[in-house]
């Protein structure tokens, strides 16, 4: 847990320097990530909420350099990714995985469990095959999957919570230090979304792992996150330790996200939601602070000056003019 | 069947022919809801919910199977000739679906689908189509409706379409609105908005409504009974309050266990349920949740148990070991 003036871990796995990601949508420019700046410590939890739009998996794939940042850098334990290419990159890959919302969509419907899980080491130049079998049955075994039963068949004799740990299976068996989850249990049902979440916790304590956790469910990110950021339009509002960013936000966008989640308690009366509207287009954010359209303290210098990340507790840091803390 | 409800579903039955055999998709369930009133219908995806919504609104893929009743409004839907369920449908039996997009057609504007549905239904001319057509865009919380109306589904977001669709619902002014799953493709601060415009929507109209949905989140504040259903059956009925505070299903309890809480501290192991829903082709001898239940014993394995009364009349639950006290399992 940190407690600086910096939002910054002093020796960060990964660290997001001002990146910048736009691309054209029918000869307009779509601002996806607008200059975010991010770290995430050695074996710590990041989640990263947001609504849909707001940018979070195209952070996430920036990261991996899968979509080119117009600018910034993106530091993976010391080097810069943004800087790589070819061999290098792909090394370097090796090292950071992927895993997906849709598990039944992730996998190749034609290819059998096996072989699907053994790509990764084929590409990574793993030339035995016997080492290979065997890493495969490992990383299955891990997943709490029986490789006997699993290796020959294919994904649509699987159910989605299965499909989602043999995509699991297939980011681990390169021993990667970091993974990103982009959404990995929003596709599943309740009941298999706890098995699965808390899969994901025993792997990162068995594994080493740094995760990058995204997601729109706030009490999920919360279950697994060491710290929350929280993204909107494009932008960070807010970076804090989870408990402490859950228990005061600091930002309007952050408590809103908040009140929005539906109680499993019928004593809880909803609050009647503020009619705050949706958010408005990435291609033409609004000017100063992005959320001010729908936030309630927005003033006139909400919409000339835009609000920069600034220590509003130990390690809580909120990009807002008028902090409810 | 208790007297005066808008609503009754009596042994009803659906059963889908599939290439690995009979799937019973519904398998007799009974549920009553009263005018203004609110049901909340609670399971996973293949529960059979769906379905059953499909079954009372008629809409049942070609192929399926209903036996049993449905009653509304002193009709049964079953038996009800094309034509006359036609003129119900749309007019006082309206529905929401969860994916907007689909629901609507892509290919017209949305004051065409809103006007066609007045005109059939009411046989209002077009002028007076149009005026309600903006009041009721207006109601659901669009902004700039006339200029709305010009528009195509696919200008819209999806909690405008979603928006659309419940104007579309409510057009004819139903008795029997049923909501299936209407958020879970919207993000959480929309679907706030849509559940609070729906509540207010029906206490205005004193219309019925079924709220479908798979997050019992979503159902505590906002009905006044909840049905849980799992593999086709409804396990636990009971009037919304008495489910929170004294559930007695192990399924209902270990579904709420199961959901992360925003109060919970981080890291901490969530109580999963193990194991999948059973192979809905393959129906078990006995309870169907028993595979999976901490404390099922031999007697679930092989006898299945009927939807009986609790401690009242309206709290029904299907176990042969219900549960004492649920008031750890919210923590």
């Amino acid at each position: 847990m940190m407690h600086g003036t910096q939002p910054a871990p002093s020796d960060p796995l990964l660290d997001v320097q001002n990146l910048v990601v736009e691309y054209g949508v029918g000869g307009k420019i779509v601002h996806a990530v607008s200059g975010v700046s991010l770290q995430v410590a050695r074996g710590e939890t990041l989640g990263l909420v947001g609504e849909s739009g707001c940018g979070k998996s195209t952070l996430g794939r920036a990261v991996l350099q899968l979509r080119q940042a117009v600018s910034g850098k993106v530091l993976f334990d010391g080097q810069d990714l943004t800087a790589m290419h070819g061999d290098t990159l792909r090394k370097m890959r090796q090292r950071v995985q992927l895993i997906f919302q849709d598990p039944i969509a992730s996998l190749n419907p034609r290819r059998r469990i096996g072989d699907i899980i053994a790509e990764p080491l084929v590409i990574a130049g793993i030339k035995d095959p016997a080492e290979r079998r065997q890493r495969v049955r490992d990383a299955l075994s891990a997943v709490g999957l029986d490789p006997q039963l699993v290796i020959g068949r294919l994904p649509h004799e699987f159910s989605g919570g299965q499909c989602q740990r043999i995509c699991i299976a297939r980011a681990l068996v390169l021993n990667p230090d970091f993974v990103i989850c982009d959404e990995p249990v929003s596709a599943l049902d309740v009941s298999i979304r706890a098995q699965i979440l808390n899969l994901l916790e025993e792997m990162k304590a068995r594994y080493g792992l740094t995760l990058l956790f995204i997601a729109h469910d706030l009490a999920v990110v919360k279950a697994v996150s060491d710290r929350v950021a929280v993204m909107y339009l494009g932008r960070l509002c807010e970076v804090g330790p989870s408990e402490q960013l859950f228990a005061h936000p600091a930002h309007p966008y952050t408590a809103l996200l908040i009140e929005a989640i539906p109680v499993p308690d019928p004593d809880v009366r909803p609050a009647e939601s503020v009619p705050v509207g949706e958010p408005p287009s990435p291609i033409a954010p609004p000017s100063g602070c992005r959320f001010r359209t729908r936030c309630p303290r927005a003033d006139a210098r909400c919409s000339s000056e835009m609000p920069e990340l600034r220590a509003v507790a130990p390690g809580q840091f909120a990009a807002c003019h008028h902090p409810l803390i | 069947m208790s007297e005066g409800a808008l609503l009754s579903i009596e042994d009803v039955s659906v059963d889908l022919p599939t290439p690995r055999g009979n799937l019973r998709a519904v398998d007799r369930v009974d549920l009553t809801v009263g005018a203004g009133r609110t049901l909340g219908v609670v399971g996973e995806s293949g529960c059979g919910k769906t379905m059953l919504s499909r079954a009372v609104l008629q809409l049942l893929p070609k192929k399926a199977k209903l036996s049993g009743r449905v009653m509304f409004d002193g009709k049964d839907l079953v038996r009800l000739p094309p034509e006359k369920l036609r003129k119900l449908r749309g007019r006082s039996l309206a529905v929401v679906f969860q994916d907007p997009m689909t629901s609507l057609n892509p290919v017209l504007t949305i004051g065409t689908q809103l006007m066609e549905t007045l005109q059939e239904h009411l046989e209002l001319d077009m002028a007076a189509a149009r005026q309600r057509s903006v009041d009721l865009l207006a109601a659901v919380g669009i902004p700039a409706p006339e200029q709305r109306l010009m528009q195509y589904p696919h200008q819209l977001s999806g909690g405008m379409r979603q928006r659309v669709a419940i104007a579309i619902a409510l057009s004819c002014e139903p008795k029997l609105l049923i909501a299936d799953e209407p958020t879970t493709a919207l993000d959480v601060t929309i679907q706030a908005q849509i559940l609070d415009l729906l509540a207010r929507e029906q206490r205005r109209r004193h219309m019925a409504m079924i709220l479908i949905t798979h997050d019992l989140g979503v159902v505590a504040g906002r009905t006044d009974e909840v049905a849980v259903m799992y593999a086709g059956r409804v396990v636990e009925r009971a009037p919304t309050p008495a489910l929170f505070k004294k559930m007695r299903m192990p399924y209902t309890e270990a579904l709420l266990a199961a959901i992360p809480k925003i109060d919970a501290a981080p890291h901490a192991s969530l109580p999963a349920i193990s194991g999948r829903p059973p192979d809905p082709t393959r129906p078990l001898p006995g309870c169907s949740f028993a595979p999976r239940c901490r404390y099922a014993d031999a007697r679930c394995q092989t006898e299945k148990p009927s939807l009986s009364e609790a401690e009242s009349r309206d709290h029904l639950y299907a176990c042969f070991h219900p549960v004492e006290t649920a008031a750890e399992v919210s923590a």
